[in-house]
């Protein structure tokens, strides 16, 4: 039987040669990734009730990122718990302050093609970029998984959303998924798997395609996956990595067509991404607040794009950048991408999710106009309910920091 | 069981806002919904209904967003459809989730009857009888314990 990625991914950690959409299997867990919210907060009083221990340490990554650094006694508590669960349970992957979740996993070499892992928290299909299964569940389920090392999963149909040609300068990863949420809207997932593919996704570095994989969140996909490839094995240091990749007559629940070279900027309106349109459409709106942050918008290849718009230029209004992980910001700073920012006017905040998830102390004061080349912007998540948040690229981002008003970056880049 | 109606992709920020989730759930309850339907954590009564549009519980895997509404007494969720993460949280909590592709007939305040084994909402109200889509098998009995950790307990306890 002609089988997809997510089915063959499935169907290894299911210890079957294959499986069927829509039929119920258990699979083992390659990894699990916790971090300091979803983490030993909830699941240690969970597995003291159980008496039980972790299944197998050396498969657990703790990372802190949401309560990092501390900036209040609740946070402070939080971040003890989690550093006193690290020794008490045996975990030695553990990266403390390193950056946000999803970027640092794959960055230290955690993730293989062929996996099949799950992460608590919602965005965890990232890890689909290196052609993994994976995806996010609740502190309960990760209990759940960190006793019994197993986990249920309805096998997802695949949705295949194939990308001709190249994307045009100034148009990034997140243009596309903003164009595709629009298009779809927050359920056009189904809670299936949804496969990237194409020229113009060959063509995309890892960290792009991590964004791709991220918010098949936002488009409500169980997991989002990318074929694996010779940049796979380059970003993971490794060589001769098995070929992780759908049959090519795999049968499809959709099979959606585009030319990347069409899709325009796009910028999604409060309180929705799926409130997608092109960036043209919003030439009036005059954001206080331009944000650059998040495992979806701040990595290295993001700072690069707004490194790229802002080289030579200030920033009109308030500019934060948040480094989606620490490596990420060392080598942002040795290139010189760091300092074309900072001369730019941007205020450097610390790698963790901050101001994205409602953490930190930078949150959206009332009536705040923002926008943000972070994944939701959802009302009251990023700070007051009256504050306002446009998504957008980190092009474009950067080049509305700079003209004070919604700006097409193919402005400036020209 | 009175239904409180809530529109489409109504979504974990919503109900369980990020601001508070460094507390405990008791901090985190007041303000579910807030942005929505502003009264509700105060007015709701152990045994009402959600009933929802689409993609209920879109967003986060925050699990605190299902355990809001299961602590304020909330006896079970309806909705044309669930996000999948709030979904199987919902039901490892032992809240109740059922998809009724009828929800959008149910008028808010309406008393409902709602019976999980039968897959069938019954409308006192209207008088009116929506099929649902019943809960898996493997996942009905872990709600009939009271959530994954539970049905966890009763699994290891039976291996000891």
């Amino acid at each position: 039987m002609k089988q997809t990625l997510a089915q063959k991914l499935v169907a290894r950690a299911a210890g079957r040669s294959a499986v069927t959409p829509g039929e119920i299997v258990t699979c083992r867990v390659d990894l699990a990734m916790i971090h300091d919210s979803s983490g030993p907060r909830r699941v240690k009083p969970m597995l003291e009730r159980l008496g039980a221990k972790v299944w197998d340490p050396s498969k657990v990554v703790l990372i802190t990122d949401h309560y990092v650094p501390a900036y209040d006694e609740e946070s402070r508590r939080i971040i003890r718990i989690t550093r006193d669960w690290v020794r008490e349970a045996g975990i030695d992957n553990f990266y403390d302050e390193q950056g946000i979740c999803h970027v640092v996993l794959p960055e230290r070499g955690h993730l293989r093609p062929g996996m099949f892992a799950v992460g608590a928290d919602s965005h965890s299909p990232t890890g689909g970029a290196f052609a993994a299964y994976m995806f996010g569940v609740g502190a309960t389920e990760m209990l759940g998984v960190l006793v019994t090392g197993e986990i249920w999963l309805k096998v997802p149909h695949t949705i295949a959303m194939e990308f001709d040609g190249a994307f045009a300068p100034a148009v990034s990863a997140k243009d596309a998924m903003l164009f595709l949420i629009g298009r779809f809207g927050l359920d056009g997932g189904q809670y299936q798997a949804v496969e990237y593919r194409g020229a113009a996704i060959r063509k995309l570095p890892m960290q792009e395609r991590m964004t791709l994989c991220n918010m098949a969140a936002e488009l409500g996909a169980q997991t989002g996956l990318i074929a694996s490839d010779a940049l796979t094995e380059e970003f993971l240091r490794l060589k001769n990595l098995e070929a992780w990749d759908s049959d090519p007559d795999a049968s499809l629940l959709a099979h959606h067509r585009f030319d990347a070279g069409a899709i325009a900027p796009q910028v999604a309106a409060p309180h929705s991404p799926a409130n997608s349109r092109a960036v043209t459409d919003f030439a009036e709106v005059r954001p206080q607040l331009a944000y650059i942050g998040a495992c979806t918008g701040a990595k290295l290849e993001d700072l690069r794009m707004a490194a790229r718009v802002l080289k030579g230029r200030k920033s009109a209004i308030r500019l934060l950048v948040a480094p989606a992980s620490l490596r990420d910001q060392q080598t942002a700073e040795k290139e010189g991408t760091l300092q074309i920012l900072l001369d730019a006017g941007a205020l450097v905040l610390p790698n963790s999710c901050g101001i994205c998830a409602g953490y930190g102390e930078h949150l959206l004061p009332e009536d705040m106009l923002a926008i943000s080349s972070t994944a939701r912007n959802f009302k009251g998540r990023m700070g007051a309910a009256s504050s306002q948040v446009y998504l957008a690229s980190p092009y474009t981002v950067a080049a509305s920091a700079v003209a004070g008003r919604i700006c097409d970056p193919r402005e400036m880049l020209q | 069981m009175r239904a409180w109606v809530l529109g489409d992709n109504v979504d974990t920020d919503a109900i369980a806002p990020g601001r508070y989730m460094k507390f405990g759930i008791g901090e985190i309850v007041p303000h579910c919904l807030e942005s929505v339907l502003p009264d509700f954590a105060r007015t709701v009564k152990p045994g009402d209904v959600v009933v929802a549009g689409r993609n209920f519980g879109a967003g986060s895997s925050r699990e605190q967003a299902p355990a809001a509404l299961k602590h304020l007494g909330v006896a079970a969720l309806v909705a044309e459809s669930f996000a999948g993460l709030f979904y199987r949280n919902a039901l490892n909590l032992g809240l109740p989730a059922v998809v009724c592709t009828d929800a959008r007939r149910v008028r808010d305040g309406d008393m409902l009857r709602v019976s999980f084994e039968d897959g069938e909402i019954a409308n006192l109200t209207t008088g009116e009888t929506l099929q649902c889509e019943p809960i898996p098998a493997h996942l009905m009995q872990m709600v009939r314990d009271g959530g994954l950790l539970a049905h966890l307990e009763k699994r290891l306890g039976r291996a000891r």
